[in-house]
């Protein structure tokens, strides 16, 4: 009995211990590879307003028309609030959401992936996707519930590219080689990176649904390992003055951890004026958002946008 | 001969036996040792990734059940050290057309005072010094002690809630002592109120500041032509400031009160100030006594609270209340 119960605390010891060495050489990795993503990963800037002035009136207005974002929200049972929130909210301002659930809900209609695992979920989501709306879409948007997306400065930010490249942009990281998008900051992938991820979906060397041998290799990860495949790469969304459009925080985190990390100076701004994304907001604070952003305006100042983007007619747009 | 034999075959036979415990002795310690390091793995990842995952960081707003209570030092959180410049990056506003907002800012004066005390000008009104008090004319940061530095008004007066209307009086006599001429309007908001001044010049344009009146949100209970919350903020016009100033010198008002907003909308009713409507054109308050996600989340505020009983004006409801 004694030799039974020492041999299974020794197993114990040292399966834990085992298990902290993954973990911290996991970290290394990562925190390594943070150091060097200042200098080494590709930007991609938001159009100059001098640029779009320049074309003609009723060009812009064909310009504005010609983009059509379709929105992929991937849900789970339990962000049923969040998901409330993000169906009131942004997501009417796509010009079509679909909500991808691990299952059924009943309160609310979504698109039931049938699976618990993000990865899978997402794979399928980009699948059913691009087989159903390849010929109406020509950008795509994937978010978590998590994410306030402003869809008209992400159609401002994608103005002067075109979708038949393979363009795969948000907020990037990079991690040891790979330089990969963060799924809270919201993917962007244009129609040819779809047509090019699907086209690999179906070969598990290069896209295999089960990344990662000992730990899970998180889904904006295998994203980009596919991608890379299919020779699409992540590029890092900049406003013209080089300042993040794709944020995988709040605004309040952002100021809250300006102020600790220099609690002596004056710090310069937050966010870009044209942000596309926010990320870890609650429910509250994504109505507070959109009263923010859509409604409240401080009277007599008018900014001259060079373009209006319409909502779809008879969306339920406010 | 066969005795030995025998013995030997006995002790070939307890030796086998004896290797066999000893196997599957050994096959047990094995396996325990396996189970222990599986579960010690398990234990040891799901500590981790407790450890590593977010934590979630909201604080929720708290609804005082008193409508005259205000938000002191409740929450307690951590206050922010530092200061942020938002219009650093005005680059990104060159084609903004802010004319008719400039315009107004020279027609229409706000001196802004807000309500503070010592232990708050670092944790609040530091902020509010930041953001919105620049668009005022002119800002005053009114607190019981002096603060040079700040730099902050000392009322001479103790802190605390039962103070507050004796603050308010004597602020409003430093104001009107001091600075009556360099301003149309004088508004009075606390240290934890966020106000749109251009919003408000819009508001008071159409009036006259000769005239005496004053705007805030108004509650319809204890003054017949109602009072206005001191929660939400309230504006003075130049004519109402003076009266209310007069108003102590001659008696005619009291001068101590535990709830400040309710005694000084008594006052100006004394006085004849009118408490005039502030609702925008469709009917929506633009004076608010709580913060945003009170008022735009449908059912946010039950429908007992005093609120809803207090509020002069039927609400609007639409898609939201503002």
């Amino acid at each position: 009995m004694l030799s039974e119960s020492s041999s299974f605390l020794k197993g114990v010891m040292l399966g834990s211990i085992f298990c902290a060495l993954i973990t911290m050489l996991g970290h290394v990795r990562i925190g390594h590879g943070n150091r060097m993503h200042q200098h080494e990963h590709h930007h991609l800037q938001a159009p100059n307003k001098e640029d779009i002035l320049k074309i003609s009136e009723d060009e812009r207005m064909e310009l504005s028309k010609s983009f059509r974002v379709y929105c992929i929200i991937l849900v789970k049972p339990k962000d049923v609030s969040l998901w409330a929130a993000v169906r009131e909210t942004w997501t009417k301002h796509c010009d079509k959401a679909e909500f991808f659930s691990s299952e059924n809900v009943k309160v609310f209609e979504s698109i039931n992936m049938e699976t618990d695992d993000m990865w899978l979920m997402m794979r399928k989501a980009y699948k059913y996707a691009f087989d159903k709306y390849r010929d109406q879409y020509n950008w795509f948007f994937l978010a978590r519930p998590t994410t306030f997306a402003i869809i008209e400065n992400l159609k401002y930010f994608l103005l002067k590219k075109d979708p038949s490249q393979p363009f795969y942009l948000g907020h990037s990281i990079k991690s040891g080689d790979l330089e990969y998008v963060s799924v809270e900051g919201g993917i962007v992938l244009s129609i040819e990176s779809m047509k090019r991820l699907n086209s690999l979906l179906g070969i598990p060397e290069k896209c295999p649904e089960q990344g990662g041998m000992i730990w899970k290799i998180s889904e904006d990860k295998q994203l980009a390992v596919c991608l890379k495949y299919a020779g699409v790469f992540a590029e890092n969304a900049e406003d013209s003055e080089g300042k993040d459009v794709f944020n995988t925080k709040s605004v309040g985190l952002f100021i809250k951890e300006a102020m600790t990390n220099h609690p002596n100076l004056v710090v310069e701004g937050c966010c870009s004026d044209t942000a596309v994304t926010f990320n870890g907001l609650t429910p509250n604070q994504m109505h507070v958002m959109m009263y923010g952003v859509y409604r409240l305006r401080a009277f007599g100042h008018i900014f001259h946008d060079a373009l209006v983007f319409l909502p779809p007619n008879g969306s339920d747009n406010d | 001969m066969s005795g030995t034999a025998g013995g030997g075959a006995l002790r070939l036979r307890v030796q086998e036996i004896h290797f066999r415990e000893m196997a599957s002795k050994s096959w047990l310690n094995f396996l325990t040792f396996l189970c222990g390091s599986a579960i010690g793995f398990v234990l040891c990842s799901q500590l981790f990734s407790i450890l590593l995952g977010e934590q979630g960081d909201t604080q929720p707003n708290i609804l005082h059940n008193d409508p005259h209570a205000r938000h002191s030092d409740d929450n307690g959180q951590n206050h922010l050290e530092g200061q942020m410049n938002f219009n650093a990056d005005s680059s990104q506003h060159k084609d903004e057309n802010t004319d008719i907002a400039e315009n107004l800012y020279r027609k229409v004066k706000i001196l802004c005072w807000v309500m503070t005390g010592p232990q708050n000008l670092e944790k609040k009104a530091k902020h509010v010094k930041a953001t919105w008090a620049q668009r005022c004319n002119k800002v005053l940061f009114m607190s019981s002690e002096e603060d040079k530095d700040f730099p902050a008004v000392g009322l001479k007066t103790r802190e605390g809630r039962d103070q507050l209307y004796w603050k308010t009086i004597k602020a409003f006599q430093y104001v009107h002592d001091h600075y009556l001429e360099d301003a149309d309007w004088f508004m009075k908001a606390d240290d934890d109120t966020y106000v749109i001044l251009d919003n408000l010049r819009w508001l008071l344009s159409k009036y006259n500041p000769e005239e005496p009146i004053y705007f805030g949100r108004r509650f319809k209970p204890y003054v017949k032509q109602g009072y206005m919350s001191g929660g939400a903020g309230y504006v003075l016009s130049k004519e109402a400031l003076k009266r209310f100033v007069d108003a102590f010198k001659t008696d005619k008002c009291t001068h101590s009160s535990s709830i400040e907003d309710l005694a000084l909308g008594k006052c100006m009713e004394i006085i004849n100030v009118e408490a005039g409507d502030s609702r925008d054109t469709v009917g929506k308050e633009t004076f608010h006594p709580f913060v945003p996600e009170h008022h735009l989340i449908k059912g946010y505020l039950p429908r007992t609270f005093w609120y809803w009983n207090y509020n002069y004006y039927p609400p609007v409801e639409t898609l939201l209340d503002c």
